[in-house]
């Protein structure tokens, strides 16, 4: 696989019972990429993006990434899946957890279950030098859990100050407004520092005078450098931050293009009827 | 007899000291075994209902999601006085246990009972939890299990504290059938008291007052925990009136 290449997907076919969403459908997504992803209600927009990181399990074909396929039972997903940031469209952030333990929770059980892991293995090492004529040299963990817990937090609120949302760290989602939960679902996401983030309709279920700030969070992540994957309605966002534009109809990906093109010389029939409705 | 004297009977029992400990270790393990019976049935419940909602993809799931269903068919089809008189006079001696204290036996039976229905009320209130909560979890890379535990379960409880506090008044009222299993309860100690001098109206009495303050206390305590537990869905902080 290329160095700057991401997620590779290839042949990726999705049936629900014998509805088959997807068909036969490949995507390369590359660092840094901003893909937009636009098309008919109920054409398998959120499905595709949920099979990426194997919310549903994909019936046929290949997810590569980090040069595993994710698409295969046997990989450990809950691994992979920590480098997937995911953002939806109703927030879903942790009704029973402050703002602060929802951004940290992953990040320190993570880092303690590795920190454990780690641990068994150093005794492992000491145990077995025990019978060993030439000791091998004893990898200590040099961090606590104090210490990783610590880390999550200072992580945590750095990542709120940047959404100037660093006094809401105490408080329960249910008392934020949807830009405030939808941001701080981003930061959520962005905590466990990934390697992609998948959006699906992130500013759908807002107000309107709150879709901005979110798509403005979104648009300084994508000149950060984020790489992304945004199912979305919002036109502007898909011509002025993706740089790559993607319709999918009836299952299968009908256009691919830059936005310049996309928008404005389509060739699919099915996107200039899409694009005159939407415009 | 008229009620002046009966009261006065009763109170001259209640001065032996013999009656006040008898008095106070039926209520002792009245509360013990409620109390007790409570927190295994909230285990057993639980641990039930999430082998009822778990994906069945496994075959040992299938099995276990089986075996609950038949436990809770048993226990919730036979009435708690049953299961007990099975429990003290056929199934311990028949497998040739001898010396269990009576005590232990109702906790564990009505921990066992409580658990059939606690696994429906936690049924309800993990499926009353927003399916994005897990889909969320699973999202950050945590497991089914961590998920659950950390996110879905907490959420479930405090949706259903009300019912569980139902839950815990039952038991509490159903514990005056311990005596069938020579458990000293409140109502053996005041059953006692009554046949101390043939009396016994006044002690009934103050069984029923009894047991009515320990479900309004009970009725209280799970209104504290309420209101502890609902900081996370009240509003922000109300302001005071200009
Ligand atoms: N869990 C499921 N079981 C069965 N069918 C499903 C399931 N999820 C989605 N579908 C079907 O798959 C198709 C695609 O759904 P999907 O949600 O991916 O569409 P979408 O493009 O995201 O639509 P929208 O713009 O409305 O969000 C729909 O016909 C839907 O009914
Ligand atoms: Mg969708």
């Amino acid at each position: 696989m290329q160095e700057n290449c991401i997620l590779k997907i290839e042949h990726l076919n999705k049936k629900f019972a014998d509805h088959e969403v997807l068909k036969d459908v490949n995507l390369t997504v590359n660092k840094g990429d901003v893909v937009a992803i636009i098309g008919p209600s109920g054409c398998g927009k959120s499905t595709f993006l949920r099979c990426l990181n194997c919310m549903e399990d994909p019936t046929g074909g290949t997810i590569l990434f980090r040069g595993e396929n994710l698409a295969d039972f046997k990989v450990d997903i809950n691994k992979h899946r920590r480098h997937i940031g995911m953002v939806f469209q109703q927030f879903n952030l942790f009704n029973n957890m402050t703002v602060l333990q929802n951004i940290t929770l992953a990040p320190i059980l993570v880092g303690c279950a590795d920190l454990r892991a780690k641990k068994r293995k150093t005794l492992l090492t000491k145990i077995g030098n025990v019978f060993r004529k030439e000791k091998k040299a004893v990898d200590a963990p040099t961090v606590t859990k104090a210490d990783i817990k610590t880390a999550a937090k200072e992580k945590a609120m750095e990542l709120l100050k940047k959404i100037g949302l660093e006094d809401k760290a105490d408080a329960y989602p249910s008392t934020l407004s949807g830009g405030q939960k939808q941001r701080i679902a981003i930061v959520r996401a962005l905590a466990m520092e990934p390697d992609v983030l998948l959006f699906d309709e992130p500013t759908s279920a807002l107000d309107p005078e709150m879709v901005g700030e979110v798509l403005n969070l979104m648009t300084e992540l994508a000149n950060e450098g984020m790489t992304m994957v945004v199912v979305t309605h919002e036109m502007g966002f898909a011509k002025e931050v993706a740089n790559r534009v993607i319709f999918i109809d009836e299952g299968v990906i009908k256009e691919e293009n830059t936005p310049q093109e996309f928008f404005h010389a389509p060739q699919n029939e099915r996107l200039k009827e899409f694009l005159s409705k939407v415009l | 007899m008229d009620w002046s004297t009966k009261w006065e009977k009763f109170v001259s029992t209640m001065e032996g000291e013999y009656f006040q400990q008898l008095l106070l270790d039926g209520l002792l393990n009245t509360d013990k075994v409620a109390v007790m019976g409570l927190i295994i049935g909230i285990i057993i419940g639980t641990l039930i209902a999430v082998v009822k909602v778990a994906p069945k993809y496994k075959l040992i799931m299938r099995i276990l999601d089986k075996i609950c269903t038949v436990y809770v068919a048993l226990f919730r089809g036979t009435p708690m006085t049953v299961q007990l008189l099975l429990a003290y006079y056929v199934l311990l001696p028949s497998l040739g246990v001898r010396n269990v204290d009576s005590l232990t036996v109702g906790i564990v039976v009505f921990g066992m009972n409580s658990g059939a229905y606690v696994s429906e009320i936690m049924r309800g209130g993990i499926n009353s939890v927003d399916k994005g909560q897990m889909e969320a979890g699973r999202a950050v890379g945590l497991s089914y299990n961590v998920t659950m535990l950390r996110i879905v379960i907490p959420q479930a409880i405090k949706n259903i504290l009300p019912t569980l506090g139902n839950e815990f008044i039952t038991l509490i009222k159903e514990t005056s059938v311990l005596s069938f299993i020579t458990v000293y309860d409140l109502y053996t100690a005041l059953s006692a008291i009554g046949s101390k001098n043939y009396e016994k109206m006044v002690p009934y009495l103050v069984m029923a007052v009894i047991y009515i303050i320990l479900v309004l206390l009970i009725t209280l305590l799970v209104r504290l925990l309420e209101t502890a537990l609902a900081k996370s869905d009240k509003s922000a902080p109300k302001r005071k009136k200009a």
